[in-house]
């Protein structure tokens, strides 16, 4: 198990009713903590639409997370 | 050569200015206006996809969201594609976050370029792939007093 930092925005956010929260997870790669964050919080976009980013970077989902991580959930994107 | 989200109103005639290169024969812009009716279900080459709940429903105002510093990045990055794969001089493009009403400027990229090809094609590229990759997220206020972050599946409990 590690803890890592969650932050979510837009509709994650509002979904979830929070914009961070601390999650202890065995989760190993960003795909399943989005798939366990997913299923507590109801968030209903597949992996494929969304992004994710790592300690303020943009990353894969197969990336490997390390306790301390801080973990961005980003939904599908609506610019302009 | 640049990409800046900003809450201020955006300056076409300031930004275009900064485009000026003696060298340069075309300059195209773009800007993305916030429209009065909901077309969610368009993708970013404007074929209909499936899914939209509220198409055509009329829209009071919209509301955008970014991670600065994120999208700055990603931003960066597309304009130096944009710079390798097209001959222009230079490139901006300036996204706004906040509350926005109808008519008001969403969005605006600008190319210089010698020759009008490599800058219509740049400006394309530039905004398509803003509207595809730069994490910036659009919720819509319809008249109805209902709200709705496009493009989303996921929707607000209650």
């Amino acid at each position: 198990m590690i803890e890592i930092t969650a932050r979510y925005f837009a509709a994650f956010r509002e979904r979830a009713g929070r914009d961070t929260e601390r999650v202890t997870t065995q989760a190993r790669t960003a795909a399943e903590l989005y798939d366990e964050l997913a299923r507590r919080h109801g968030f209903a976009d597949s992996l494929a639409r969304c992004k994710v980013a790592v300690n303020d970077e943009l990353a894969d989902w197969n990336v490997t997370l390390t306790a301390g991580d801080e973990v961005l959930f980003f939904p599908p994107v609506a610019g302009g | 050569m640049s990409f800046k989200i900003t809450s201020a109103v955006i300056d076409p005639v300031a930004r275009k200015r900064e485009l000026t290169q003696s060298a340069s024969g075309a300059c195209v812009t773009f800007e993305g206006w916030v429209r009065n009716h909901n077309d969610a279900d368009m993708d970013v080459r404007g074929r209909a996809t499936q899914g939209a709940v509220a198409d055509g429903e009329a829209v009071q105002a919209l509301e955008y969201e970014a991670h600065a510093s994120i999208a700055e990045k990603e931003g960066a990055r597309i304009i130096a594609e944009a710079r390798e794969r097209f001959a222009i001089a230079a490139a901006h493009c300036e996204h706004r976050v906040g509350k926005l009403g109808i008519g008001d400027c969403a969005v605006w990229v600008g190319v210089s370029a010698a020759h009008r090809g490599a800058a219509f094609d740049a400006c394309r590229y530039i905004i398509d792939e803003t509207k595809a990759r730069v994490p910036i997220w659009k919720k819509e206020h319809y008249a109805s007093g209902v709200s709705s972050w496009v493009n989303c599946a996921t929707k607000v409990a209650g």
